[in-house]
């Protein structure tokens, strides 16, 4: 397939891997941003060919692990409605609300469809005019031009019956936390290619400024974060902090003007939680006033207590890049995919599923691999 | 996060005000919209998430960079394999 | 919001003293920053359950062997074989669910019949006789029925084998898909004839018959709402003849079941039980299959990523969907495991045949890591190819 197999020759891999040692005189802490990236580091094993200097650490980019619990509990309670059908994207069925997920809820009798597109929720509404349809439109900044797309075709028709349960989390903002945080020990970023794709990558001029850190705009195949990570520490060797695009293929400086504005005419900023590390400010979407008809949080009765998360998961240090998943003590004994204790062990994006499918025996494998 | 993939136009159409295609990915061809990339056209690649278009690859920009990284393979490769 | 600071800490551990409260500069609570309580207890039946992946696994280690456990099930092999007066008998039984009814390459009739049959080929038998159980759903036009009906007569004419009884029973409207297909084959098994997923030993080679993930491919595009357009066709077929012709040309127990030699260069190839086991990846895809395999016989599988075939119709939609090909269902694939000296003569012999024209070796069984498969990527490192844990979804991100 052209514009992924070329960027998956281990040829060029390996070569970037070897100018990456050959640039690196000391240890450097990387956070790659994006689960996507996560997955690709861990499936195509990027740490291995990569000099034991560069540290990987695993960003919060998981837009499924982040959910907060009371919206999945939301979710749940609409899906129980017997009038109503939840619309959600495959991955958020296994995650684990307080006291269910939406798997067993269906498991139950409630009508839960798996969509692959937004557009697909707009459909089931228009099939059924006696259903309430409630899309869980959750995501990054990729994903609200989309899921914008749904609210704003639900205006145009005229459609009743659709509305959205929205969880949207932007990243700057939560790149801004973690570089807050005092434990931070990041000390350059790969940014998250297709959220820059929609949004550009001016907003990370900021961040370069305010912390000195160098930002690299990278791609989700194993050339591109070998490449971003290259660049990463080119800049970090000389002392420099700037935001460089690798992704060009992609990205430009303004991103996607046109997506940005539907996403501007459906949703506003808002103040987010994120699962696992707290409210962020500004970090989030909300729908606007004037698609509040949409906003399945104003349109049912979701009065429900936010319930506590309780312990015995280090997730949120895992996506702050504090720990690793291997660091945990549950990790592949008490936790693992089919009984997650955290959400980064539900989605294969998850930090966690990603050691755990890849990486769970990080030392026999080094053995075979040597 | 945001699992898009590039697949190419393969034919473009307009109904209800709103614009899609057929888009190509490896051997299957799915809808999708093109709302948010008026200025694709048939051939174009596009990167594809959730449906959505959300930018037209810049074919010229990855052969220029793609070139680059393959001349460092190619150079690499004449050098002595190194003890990794 | 230049300035403002957000404090992040963990609960930690379990049961760790709690910290103090995280605060937010500009005073705003931080939520409590640890993980969901864990869904442990599996109170009702998943659609995983039925995935062929980690939560079938346990349904069989947890409920139905404590129940029935005997020798011949504790092996866990597609089909049980037992002796009868002699006679050496292999039984399987299958349920078929698929919707669509019908799809390219096949419909739930030619699948129901395919896949009994290649339960029990896997176990080396020639298939003879199935039973066929129906479950329809009050209003099913009369038409489906005669349609996939005359499917399964036509698969069973085709592959030689019976349908010798059968059972109806109709559900209320609503309490069914359509339609179920219940089924149970009966072949007999030569008498020296040992095939068993846990007879696999280190320096095995392992053998893939063809390409992964048609059939789970092929289901999907006809899916709601994941609708695409591919030419690709299930790869449903009856493997039992593929099976003959690769036995045919073993030796076992010093003598030759059939004349059949098989040939490479000027030497003859003439190795005793040289086939240790064959399995059918079917639901849970090729990663299951040999996850399996890699536990019954407590061995580490080692295959290599660039060995497995994969159509590009199977790639693409895999790529969009966020799918591994792995983990897709095949309906007419068979992985063989067999010992090092007599594979190349294996492939070579399986490629003669219509259904094993893209065989070839794609890994090693290893000492190092037992019961753990792992894969050497394109880029020549190495990762875990895990079994399935519940269904695979369509990702997102």
């Amino acid at each position: 397939m052209k514009f992924l197999d070329e960027y998956r020759d281990a040829r060029i891999a390996r070569t970037l891997a070897k100018e990456v040692a050959a640039n690196t005189t000391r240890d450097w802490v990387l956070m790659e941003i994006c689960g996507g990236q996560t997955h690709t580091i861990m499936r195509y094993g990027l740490d291995e060919i990569l000099p034991k200097q560069i540290e990987l650490v695993h960003g919060p980019g998981c837009p499924v692990c982040v959910t907060p619990l009371e919206t999945i509990d939301k979710a749940i309670a609409l899906a129980l409605h017997p009038d109503v059908i939840l619309v959600s994207y495959g991955d958020m069925l296994r995650v684990p609300g307080s006291n269910s997920d939406l798997f067993r809820a269906k498991a139950e009798g409630a009508d839960v469809r798996v969509a692959y597109s937004p557009s697909e929720a707009v459909k089931i509404a228009r099939a059924n005019p006696d259903k309430k349809v409630v899309f869980l439109a959750i995501g990054f900044e990729t994903t609200a031009p989309a899921n914008a797309m749904a609210a704003w075709l639900a205006k145009r028709d005229g459609l009743k019956n659709l509305s959205l349960l929205v969880s949207h989390v932007l990243v700057p903002p939560a790149i801004r936390a973690l570089l807050a945080t005092p434990e931070n020990r990041v000390q350059g970023f790969i940014a998250p290619g297709h959220v820059c794709t929609v949004m550009g990558y001016s907003e990370y001029e900021g961040l370069v400024r305010d912390f000195n850190v160098p930002i690299v705009v990278g791609g989700f195949e194993p050339v591109d974060l070998l490449e971003a990570v290259l660049m990463l520490v080119k800049q970090l060797e000389r002392g420099e902090a700037r935001v460089e695009n690798q992704y060009v293929r992609s990205v430009t400086y303004q991103g996607n003007v046109r997506a940005q504005e539907v996403v501007r005419e459906v949703f506003e900023i808002a103040d987010q939680k994120w699962r696992g590390i707290g409210m962020i400010p500004n970090s989030g979407l909300r729908l606007s006033d004037a698609y509040a008809d949409y906003d399945a949080n104003r349109i049912f009765d979701l009065d429900l207590i936010s319930a506590d998360e309780p312990a015995e998961c280090i997730s949120a240090k895992v996506l702050q890049g504090l720990r690793k998943p291997t660091d945990c003590p549950a990790f592949a004994i008490r936790c693992t995919p089919e009984n997650p204790l955290g959400a980064p062990m539900v989605s294969s994006e998850g930090a966690c599923a990603a050691y755990y499918h890849y990486r769970r025996h990080a030392g026999s494998l080094t053995k075979i691999a040597v | 996060m945001c699992l898009a993939i590039p697949g190419k136009i393969v034919s473009v159409e307009e109904a209800n005000g709103l614009r899609s295609a057929r888009i190509q990915f490896g051997g299957i061809v799915r809808q999708a919209s093109l709302d948010f990339v008026p200025e694709a056209q048939v051939g174009d690649y596009v990167m594809v998430h959730v449906g959505y278009a959300i930018s037209r690859v810049d074919a010229a920009e990855a052969e220029r960079t793609y070139q680059l990284l393959e001349e460092m393979g190619a150079l690499e490769e004449e050098l002595p394999e190194s003890s990794d | 919001m230049g300035t403002k600071s957000v404090e992040l800490r963990s609960t930690g551990r379990a049961r760790a003293p709690v910290p103090t409260r995280a605060v937010m500069a500009d005073g705003v609570k931080l939520a409590s920053l640890s993980c969901p309580a864990p869904l442990t207890t599996r109170d009702r039946i998943l659609l995983g359950h039925g995935s062929g992946g980690k939560l079938s696994a346990e349904l069989v280690r947890d409920i139905f062997l404590p129940a029935f456990g005997n020798p011949t099930l504790a092996q866990l092999n597609d089909q049980a074989v037992v002796s009868v007066n002699g006679s050496r008998l292999a039984i399987t039984t299958d349920s078929f669910v698929v919707k669509p009814l019908f799809f390219p390459g096949g419909d739930i009739g030619s699948l129901a019949v395919h896949g009994t049959i290649n339960d029990l080929a896997m176990g080396g038998a020639q298939p003879l006789f199935l039973s066929i159980a129906f479950i329809l759903e009050e209003g099913l036009p009369m038409e489906t029925l005669q349609r996939v009906v005359a499917s399964l007569q036509r698969a069973a004419n085709d592959a030689g084998v019976q349908i010798v009884t059968g059972d109806t029973k109709v559900v209320e409207k609503g309490k069914g898909d359509g339609l179920f297909i219940n089924t149970t084959g009966i072949g007999v098994v030569q008498q020296e004839l040992e095939l068993s997923a846990d007879r696999a030993q280190p320096g095995d080679k392992v053998i893939l018959s063809g390409y992964v993930g048609d059939h789970g491919i092929a289901i999907l595009a006809q899916r709601e709402g994941l609708e695409f357009e591919t030419t690709i066709e299930s790869d449903s077929a009856a493997l039992h003849t593929l099976v003959a012709y690769m036995l045919n040309t073993q030796y076992e127990g010093g003598a030759p079941l059939l004349a059949r030699v098989a040939r490479t260069g000027n030497s003859e190839v003439c190795t005793s039980g040289a086939i240790r086991c064959m399995r059918d990846p079917t639901r849970g895809g090729l990663s299951s299959t040999l996850n399996e395999i890699a536990e019954q016989s407590r061995v580490g599988i080692e295959i290599e990523e660039d060995k497995i075939p994969v159509r590009d119709d199977v790639r693409g939609a895999c790529e969009m969907l966020g799918l591994d090909p792995l983990y897709v269902a095949n309906e007419g694939k068979l992985v063989a495991i067999v010992a090092p000296d007599a594979a190349d003569a294996l492939v070579e012999i399986m490629r003669q045949h219509p259904l094993g024209k893209e065989a070839r070796i794609i890994g090693a069984i290893t000492d190092k890591s037992a019961s753990l498969v792992t894969m050497r990527t394109t880029l020549g490192t190495t990762r875990i190819v895990d079994m399935l844990a519940g269904d695979q979804l369509p990702r997102i991100c």
